[in-house]
């Protein structure tokens, strides 16, 4: 009875103790979380229901943005982009990081060649990109001339503007997705690739019963990650169609613009800051609920 | 080192290869730029007529660069380091402990990646400014000290570590901040680098809040410096100077990159799964 | 675990040895002296200029200290906005003439002080179009220099197609004929080269207002702005048909064209542009052929002369006073003089804003900004409420025009109605 109260003890101690470790090592994070992210974000949705210089509560903001044509245009655009975009990426850096650990040489530099384009500053490379699209004497549409195909207005018009700054952020992305997928597929132990071989397991039974199934922590990271990004895009679209060609961010005809450009542009061009804090509970809306959801399909080992 | 040759890998080479062609050429096309003369350089062509390194030039002797090369060095090396240690002990303590409030913990770091960074900047320079943070290394830092993004994604290959391995350690009668630092952390070591790498980077190319929060041309981080040279109403936009400034911020990076993607391999030397 | 306390260690240090040697440069100063701050954005010509300015001004008082700080010009409107909400921010600063009515209202500037100058004393020192500036009756702001447009031409292309490299165009019906001799289309209509670097968001949209409008007959704006007039006679409209025109019907020339328009002038695939004084130092280290510069065209030859000027201009911020505005006034002051100004005109390439320097023999017969000089005296500066989204309006109309097909009378009543609703707008808050 004795010795069995004193295991039990040890036992709670035990529970308790490692809790406490684990709120010893979270303290100073969640206070700045709670500092730098989480107070701003709150006053920002309280923000969302004031007018400037007024405390009284009000809805005119929400019930501003629900009419304005060109918010639902710009929900729209950025709904695109994730579809176009996050399933793209993620196949072709996938591909690429499968393609790499197949070779044996130059692993190094194919990896850091496809990484490029992650690393170098939208500026200057935006400004290519703008070359190479130009309609009239651009690079694209010679290519596109010489192989007889009907050549394209790319960024300059409303019907391929999107697609076209969706190349430019999956030129840009794969790179980062094959570096997490490399990283994914160290972790696989060597292992179990030789017992599924002893098995008889072919090439393309062995990728769907060992890699995929244990890549997927790093699937759902990338699915979230690349569509919590993907619906916050702005700096690729600013960079793409904004300075003397487009005339506003996110042209032309805001076929290009996403949510948070509209925000930016109604928060720092507009200065209704309090405006652009309605558009942006209601990004954050969309993004929370599209995570549960992607948590809920993609997720087999967690649970969130 | 078993090499063999066999179709299979030489068609996998030749896409790859395709691949790096189509990948690299807007970057060369950069690089190829910066080597051109402004009256070259509004030829539009792919290739300088003659190589003329005026923009180099310009970049070394007019303009604060190289303090602006520190400035980012800085604070890329003290945020990423900063990542490492915050985010892959927050996602271990996530993925290894159960405890009260560990689910709202979690959902309550990766809610603050839903709320852009746009938003976010006023509300940061008037703290800044309160604290008197404006215009310093800390100003610059501090809203990236640790990444939501770096926490989830430690998070998710942390779950992967065997549990085995941590409870042998307890039984041992290792401490938990030691079993965290010398038995997992060594687990997720490609992943590690792979955070290093992606920290370092969004920090070398941050531009909207230490655009923002600086003041004097002595804080400027490199995105600053390069952006004063790139607007259209600031009197002779000089492409050539913005392409060699572009040129030169990204050599540090592959450097980066070179080393830690060699972490990435040695990885699986580590686990001790070598096949 | 040593290594791993060593580095927790040396990161914390490091982060607290970095906040204390940053920080707080704001406000740094000599205790015995007035410290004011200056804020322009970054053109690197007008930064050095004013370095050298601030240093005349600080050896003349030598009881004032001038901090002057840049920023890119993307965003320094945002960091003004930033610096606003955090209740910090510069005591004096240079700002676009288009902002000074939202910043009026949002209480960021200050009026210049009877004191300081008078209504009249402006009035008398500045050429006319400085009026616009005023709101509310009251002046704001003090510029240093103004900007007009003129005519460029690329002597080479003039030549190659049969043209006189020596006779610009005099009439805008000169221009599109001479534009179709430089353009050169393609099989399936794009462009291989343009006769003129026809525009809209660069500086198109103030051509068609402030120059095509009038020399049709047609007043842009009422006189205290609140009223868009573009269609108060049928010739508004015949001018914005003719302007759209020489993009739609006679294609000498597009906006997505070599990127932008000035871009394709100085990589010479444009013949001409239209273009402010700032654009010189662009086209001088870019362009490697022969050009020139003149005054606008006009409707028909001896018809109506126009311009659109627009100018940086410097304002003191709300809340300055006592010992820090008189600095600030005495600062301001030094800035306008009349050396000051010729000066900038030399190494910036802003053309001066006093009448006595403008009427200066030597500055209206230079050679290069001669003509920018001569057309000041017909210009015109809009009124803008919200510069960039009137911009932005007068853009989408156009592209509809161009990208959808839109009817071009259509867009052009859509346009005057969104453009009338953003003053109604703007007066409306003013007014509260």
């Amino acid at each position: 009875m004795n010795n069995n109260r004193k295991t039990l003890d040890q036992m709670m101690t035990l529970r308790t103790r490692r809790m406490l470790i684990a709120y010893a090592f979270l303290f100073i994070p969640v206070l700045f979380y709670l500092g730098v992210r989480i107070v701003p974000a709150i006053q920002a949705l309280s923000m969302s229901f004031t007018h400037e210089g007024s405390s009284v509560f009000t809805l005119d903001h929400y019930k501003m943005l629900l009419q304005d044509e060109v918010f639902w245009i710009s929900v729209k655009n950025t709904i695109l982009y994730v579809v176009i975009v996050v399933p793209l990426q993620m196949l072709l850096g996938l591909l690429i990081a499968l393609g790499i650990e197949r070779v044996n040489r130059f692993k190094w530099f194919y990896r850091i060649v496809f990484f490029l384009p992650y690393m170098t500053s939208i500026v200057a490379i935006s400004w290519v990109w703008r070359l190479i699209y130009e309609p009239n004497t651009g690079l694209l549409n010679k290519v596109l001339d010489w192989l007889n195909l009907p050549v394209q207005g790319w960024l300059t018009h409303p019907d391929t503007a999107l697609i076209s700054v969706s190349i430019v952020i999956i030129w840009q992305m794969m790179g980062f997705c094959m570096l997490i997928f490399t990283a994914g597929l160290q972790v696989i132990p060597r292992q179990l690739y030789e017992a599924a071989e002893i098995d008889g397991a072919g090439r393309w039974k062995r990728f769907w019963m060992v890699t995929f199934p244990l890549l997927n922590p790093t699937i759902v990271f990338l699915a979230i990650i690349g569509v919590i990004q993907t619906l916050q895009t702005f700096t690729q679209i600013a960079n793409l169609t904004g300075g003397a060609t487009g005339g506003g961010l996110g042209g032309p005809l805001h076929s290009t613009s996403s949510v948070v450009v509209y925000m930016y542009n109604q928060g720092f061009r507009d200065y209704n800051l309090h405006f652009a804090a309605a558009s942006t509970v209601f990004l954050f809306i969309l993004i929370l609920i599209v995570t549960l959801i992607q948590f809920r399909v993609l997720n087999k080992s967690y649970k969130l | 080192m078993k090499e063999k040759y066999t179709i299979g890998k030489f068609i996998i080479h030749l896409i790859l290869i395709a691949g790096i062609v189509i990948v690299a050429f807007p970057f060369i096309w950069m690089i190829m730029s910066s080597l051109k003369s402004l009256t070259d350089f509004y030829d539009f062509s792919f290739l300088p007529k003659s190589i003329d390194l005026s923009g180099y030039i310009y970049t070394f002797e007019e303009t604060g660069f190289l303090r602006w090369y520190l400035n980012s060095f800085i604070v890329a090396v003290v945020v990423t380091v900063s990542n490492i240690i915050f985010c892959s002990l927050i996602g271990y303590t996530l993925a290894k402990f159960r405890f009260f409030g560990a689910r709202g913990i979690f959902i309550l770091i990766l809610s603050t990646m839903m709320i852009p960074t746009e938003m976010l900047v006023i509300p940061w320079y008037v703290l800044s400014s309160d604290m008197q943070w404006v215009d310093s290394y800390w100003g610059i830092m501090f809203p990236g000290m640790m990444e939501a993004f770096g926490i989830f994604l430690m998070r998710q290959f942390m779950g992967n570590v065997p549990d085995d391995i941590l409870d042998a350690a307890r039984i041992d009668g290792m401490g938990e901040f030691k079993i965290w630092w010398r038995v997992a952390m060594p687990q997720v070591k490609p992943a590690i680098s792979a955070l290093a790498i992606i920290t370092f980077l969004g920090n070398w190319n941050a531009y909207l809040w230490p655009v923002i929060v600086t003041s004097t041309a002595e804080m400027r981080t490199l995105p600053v410096g390069i952006s004063l040279y790139g607007t259209s109403d600031a009197g002779g936009i000089q492409w050539n100077t913005i392409m060699a400034m572009s040129t030169l911020t990204v050599i540090p990076m592959i450097i980066v990159f070179l080393i830690f993607q060699r972490q990435i391999v040695e990885g699986i030397a580590l686990t001790g799964t070598k096949g | 675990m040593k290594r791993v306390k060593w580095l927790l260690m040396g990161v914390l240090a490091s982060m607290l040895v970095l906040t204390a040697c940053g920080g707080a440069n704001d406000t740094q100063g000599d205790p015995d002296k007035t410290t004011i701050t200056y804020w322009q954005y970054t053109y690197p010509s007008k930064v050095e200029e004013i370095e050298k300015i601030i240093k005349d001004f600080e050896d003349e008082n030598p009881d004032i200290e001038v901090i002057a700080q840049d920023y890119p010009y993307d965003q320094y409107q945002q960091k003004i906005f930033a610096a606003k909400k955090a209740g910090k921010g510069p005591d004096v600063f240079n700002i676009y003439f288009g902002w000074v009515p939202e910043y009026v209202n949002r209480e960021y500037i200050q009026p210049i002080r009877e004191e300081f100058m008078t209504e009249q004393e402006i009035r008398d020192y500045y050429v006319d179009f400085v009026e616009p500036n005023k709101v509310d009756g009251k002046y704001y702001t003090l510029p240093i220099a103004v900007r007009s447009l003129a005519l460029f031409w690329n002597k080479d292309m003039f030549e190659e197609a049969g043209l006189d490299p020596e006779q610009p165009p005099k009439t805008w019906d000169d221009v599109i004929e001479y534009g179709k001799k430089m353009t050169k289309l393609n099989d399936d209509g794009r462009y291989e080269q343009e006769g003129y670097g026809w525009n809209v968001a660069g500086q198109g949209l103030h051509m068609f207002q402030q120059v095509m409008l009038r020399q049709f007959g047609v007043e842009p704006y009422s006189e205290d702005g609140t009223k868009v007039q573009f269609n108060s006679k049928p010739e508004g409209y015949d001018a914005f048909e003719y302007w759209v025109n020489m993009n739609q019907k006679h294609k000498i020339g597009d906006p997505d064209f070599g990127n932008s328009y000035n871009e394709a002038f100085i990589s010479g695939k444009a013949g001409m542009i239209v273009d402010g004084s700032f654009r010189i130092g662009d086209v001088q280290s870019g362009a490697d052929f022969e050009w020139g510069v003149t005054t606008l065209p006009v409707l028909e030859e001896g018809g109506l002369e126009s311009n659109y000027a627009s100018y940086w201009t410097n304002a003191i911020a709300s809340g300055v006073e006592g010992e820090k505005l008189e600095a600030s006034e005495k600062f301001l002051e030094y800035l306008i003089q009349a050396d000051v100004q010729k000066s900038w005109m030399e190494n910036v390439g802003e053309l001066p804003a006093a009448k006595e320097v403008v009427a200066e023999k030597s500055i209206k017969e230079d050679p290069v900004y001669g003509a920018f000089v001569r057309g000041l005296e017909h210009a015109h500066a809009t009124f803008f409420v919200k510069e960039d989204k009137e911009r932005e309006i007068i853009t989408n109309k156009v592209n509809e025009i161009r990208l959808n097909g839109k009817a071009i009378d259509e867009a052009f009543d859509e346009m005057v109605k969104e453009l009338q609703q953003v003053r109604d707008e703007y007066f409306d808050e003013v007014s509260k």
